[in-house]
């Protein structure tokens, strides 16, 4: 089919351009489609991670049990029918690396800020819709090196997410670090170079392409928490890359930037003056700002969805605003709570403790500005409303296990145990996914034209829930009694037999929470076809993106863009007709924006 | 923007301003920025992060070692001068060369706001050469430090027992494969010129082995960048030359690939800093 449609380029010059389905789906330039096929991109990868993590489960809950089915299905990570050791530690490496990089970061970050950043400050597209193509294309570019890791012929890449060397570092040590590790790197190193174009792009456009009125402050929080996202991530991630090129070196140039004096079967190698130890700073001075990529456009999703749904303006705009510069800048002085074990000068320690535990600070900020804006709200129950809610209780429950950890005293017993598994899955893993699914669930209409399916959204909602809790909790009390994390099995520790049933337990309730995800997979696939189609505004929301026809057109808007006359969050204003006031709607006689 | 501009360019838009057609007469920047530039200093803020990173990581490791070689000694040969000891004399020359061309763009970047397509494309030309140059007399460098046994894994410059800096010859040990000094029967070894000494303490396979890992990672880094940026500046040539900027009635893609040379430029200063002066 050839359409032709109206293209307002960079330049502003109007012109007509003629379309087939590659232009348009596949080589599109067009922010919603990139929105879509990160998001598509995105579900690929996080089917696969949940798999990976599906295969070390069933290992860790039946260690001496044999699945000559797994075995016919994956036969090169299998022997016997029981999962190989060097495999176990592929998988749980690969499970991290694709769910925190590719599907958390790239893919979340990739489909909300292409989908909201110029619909919701009323651009026409991105400041450079060339080089945001080029950011997706060179992310799967990233994915094709990445999965291709995980087949390499010796092994898929072992050394656990965080790839610290020497383990990553020298190909005698697993067999994963051999041809897996290095397309690990270059995947990495892809994976860097295409947040930065994206991220360049997202904040020149947030910063020059607002239509008239769309001041600073008058940007919806989702379009602030991208924003912040942005900066984090071209300030954060240049450091991995650095790190991987010195890496890189190591491995392939015999360089010793973190080696020193290694024996690896007995005989010495010739490395000497490296430290690991500068390794683990430099990844974790992307490591823990990358929690906070992962976190911030999760967070943005749900102050917007929390709002509109329960029909209140959000609590403390200007302090949510702030309190996600205080997380930004924060989230640069806290690296080394990762290293607390690392030897590392006690006295620097309480410093990071000290760090650590005000960056607590901005955080509770935003819970308590989550649960104020639900307070006495008129709460609309929907599968993005209750995905919504079910963030702000994982984000506590996880966030709260934090400060135990964030103190440096504390963390020596439980470092490297399953406490930190349970923190940071409920706090960022579940929590991110949670803000992903809202988000999906409540821009659907706004992506596709149609409506997802309700009673499937709240199966999909309530398993995954109490699933969450029911995998994440008892890893606490695993961790505190000293349960370590990456073990193949515990056969050989008589005092952890007492966790045997437990990791039957989650394990069974990580298949059928993985098998539920298909409900929704079915659920979106189904409404793009078939689903009701969606009213132009089908949550009385305020926001511009609510403007634009519900068909999709190039450029967003037929004619002038909007004009903003005042901010996303005029829910339920005193004197006002409707129970919202879209941005657009001039300031009555006498009326007073709000803030 | 000078007063002195407007007047010399009163029709054009400010450089610096959003062009009103990039969002139909929408908010402006807080940063008084076109995007373009707003992404050139962003991504010069990444790419400051990237260097920053490589020099703690030389930091680091440098700190944590006892003995280092002392670079008056190390950077001290000139082409075509052999025998003749100038320390520092070769780099004083690289880094001028360098400054002088990032000052030849400031020298585009003003013709550009006068609408000077022949100066700009003068001073860009200017600029291209001097980054040559400078990408020449690296390559003449490490071609010598090469010469001179020096690898990413392995450091000829070495003390003997008196103390004094030597380059030793090296060679590869058949049995283990790895490049060491080479040691006469005396248990000494041999320098470039031939001379036995005493090794001195600390010094059995070489000098700290991250030196050579270290410059030639970290000056590679930053000659991959002058690279960029002369391919970058190619590309402003010619775009100045066959009237792209003038039709497109302004001149701030070279003050955007401007910024981006400068930075290289500036990047240097402490790369020179880490390995030559300290
Ligand atoms: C209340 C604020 C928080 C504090 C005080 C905190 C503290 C910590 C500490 C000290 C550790 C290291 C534990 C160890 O390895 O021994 C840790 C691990 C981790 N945290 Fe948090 N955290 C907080 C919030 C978050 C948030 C919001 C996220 C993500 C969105 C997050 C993600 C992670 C991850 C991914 C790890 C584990 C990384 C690994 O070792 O593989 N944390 N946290
Ligand atoms: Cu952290």
């Amino acid at each position: 089919m050839v359409t032709s449609a109206i293209e307002n380029n960079i330049d502003g010059q109007a012109h007509h351009h003629t379309e087939t389905f590659i232009s348009k789906y596949i080589f599109s330039l067009d922010h919603k489609i990139i929105s879509r096929q990160f998001l598509f991109a995105g579900m690929a990868w996080a089917v696969l991670g949940g798999l990976l993590s599906v295969l070390f489960r069933t290992q860790l809950a039946w260690p001496n049990e044999t699945f000559p089915v797994l075995e016919t299905l994956f036969s090169t990570w299998y022997t016997d029918g029981i999962l190989k050791p060097e495999a176990y530690n592929a998988m749980i490496t690969m499970h991290g690396t694709i769910m925190i990089f590719f599907v958390l970061t790239a893919s979340l970050t990739g489909t909300f800020a292409n989908l909201l950043v110029p619909f919701q400050i009323g651009a026409r597209d991105m400041a450079s819709p060339l080089l945001n193509a080029l950011s997706f294309w060179i992310f799967i570019l990233a994915s094709v090196f990445m999965l291709a890791s995980l087949f390499a012929p010796d092994g898929a890449p072992s050394a656990g997410w965080t790839v610290y060397p020497p383990l990553s570092a020298l190909p005698q040590t697993s067999p994963g670090s051999g041809l897996g590790m290095t397309l690990w790197l270059i995947a990495i190193a892809l994976f860097i170079i295409s947040t930065l174009m994206g991220g360049l792009n997202y904040i020149s456009t947030i910063l020059n392409m607002r239509t008239k009125g769309m001041t600073m402050y008058r940007m919806p929080l989702s379009v602030w928490a991208l924003f912040f996202t942005a900066i984090v991530g071209l300030l954060a991630f240049p450091v991995l890359l650095s790190a991987a090129v010195l890496l890189i070196f190591d491995r392939g140039l015999g360089t010793s930037f973190f080696l020193s004096n290694i024996v690896v079967g007995g005989s010495p190698l010739p490395y000497s003056g490296g430290s690991p130890i500068l390794f683990q700073h430099l990844f974790w001075f992307l490591g823990h700002p990358e929690v906070y990529i992962i976190i911030l456009p999760a967070m943005g999703i749900v102050s917007e969805v929390l709002a509109i749904h329960s029909r209140k303006p959000v609590f403390g705009y200007k302090a949510m605003i702030f309190s996600l510069l205080g997380i930004t800048i924060m989230s640069f002085l806290v690296w080394a709570h990762h290293m607390f074990v690392s030897g590392m000068n006690p006295f620097l320690g309480g410093v990071f403790t000290v760090f650590t535990l005000l960056i607590a600070i901005p955080s509770s900020i935003k819970v308590f500005n989550w649960l104020t804006t639900l307070w006495r709200g008129n709460f609309h129950i929907n599968p993005a409303s209750i995905f919504a809610v079910g963030f702000v209780s994982l984000f506590i429950s996880g966030g709260l296990t934090g400060i135990w950890l964030g103190s440096s005293t504390v963390d020596i017993r439980l470092h490297d145990t399953y406490f930190v598994i349970a923190h940071f899955h409920l706090v960022m893993g579940v929590a991110a996914f949670f803000g992903m699914f809202a988000g999906v669930y409540h821009w659907f209409p706004r992506m596709f034209g149609r409506m997802m399916n309700n009673t499937m959204g709240y199966i999909h909602f309530g398993i995954t829930f109490v699933g969450a809790y029911l995998i994440f909790w008892p890893m606490h009390f695993m961790g505190l009694s000293g349960v370590p994390r990456r073990y193949y099995h515990f056969n050989e520790f008589d005092a952890f037999s007492q966790y045997a049933n437990m990791n039957v337990i989650i394990t069974v309730v990580t298949i059928i929470v993985f098998i539920t995800q298909f409900i929704f997979i079915f659920n979106f696939f189904h409404s793009m076809y078939f689903g009701k189609k969606a009213p132009q505004n089908p949550w009385n929301a305020t926001t511009l993106e609510w403007t634009s026809p519900v068909e999709g057109i190039h450029g967003n808007w037929e004619g002038d863009l909007p004009v903003v006359h005042r901010w996303p969050y005029d829910y339920s204003k005193p004197g006002a007709d409707e129970d919202f006031i879209a941005q657009t709607t001039p300031l009555k006689e006498g009326e007073i924006e709000s803030h | 923007m000078s007063e002195a501009l407007e007047i010399t360019n009163p029709t054009q838009h400010h450089s610096n301003w959003p062009t009103p057609d990039n969002n139909e007469g929408g908010e402006k920047s807080p940063v008084n920025m076109s995007y373009g530039k707003t992404m050139m200093w962003y991504f010069l803020l990444s790419d400051a992060f990237t260097f920053s990173a490589f020099l703690i990581a030389y930091l680091a490791i440098r700190m944590s070692h006892v003995w280092w070689p002392n670079p008056n000694h190390v950077f001290n040969a000139m082409p075509f001068l052999e025998g003749v000891k100038a320390p520092m004399g070769f780099v004083t020359i690289m880094t001028s060369i360098l400054i002088l061309s990032s000052v030849f763009v400031v020298r585009a970047v003003q013709e550009g706001h006068r609408m000077n397509k022949n100066g700009v494309a003068m001073w860009m030309v200017g600029g291209i050469i001097g980054g040559m140059m400078f990408l020449g007399c690296q390559a003449w460098e490490w071609s010598h430090l090469i010469h001179e046994g020096l690898r990413p894994f392995f450091n000829p410059f070495i003390l003997d027992a008196e103390g004094t800096l030597r380059i030793a010859q090296s060679a590869i040990n058949e049995t283990t494969g790895i490049r060491e000094i080479a040691v006469n029967a005396q248990n000494q070894f041999v320098d470039v010129h031939g001379v036995a000494h005493t090794i001195g303490e600390g010094m059995k396979q070489g000098g700290p082995e991250t030196f050579g890992a270290l410059f030639f990672g970290i000056t590679g880094f930053h000659g991959f960048h002058v690279f960029t940026g002369i391919c970058l500046n190619i590309y402003v040539l010619v775009a100045t030359l066959n009237g792209t900027f003038e039709r497109r009635g302004h001149y701030e893609m070279v003050e955007k690939i401007g910024l981006y040379w400068h930075f290289v430029d500036l990047v240097w200063i402490f790369v020179f800093l880490a390995f030559y002066l300290m």
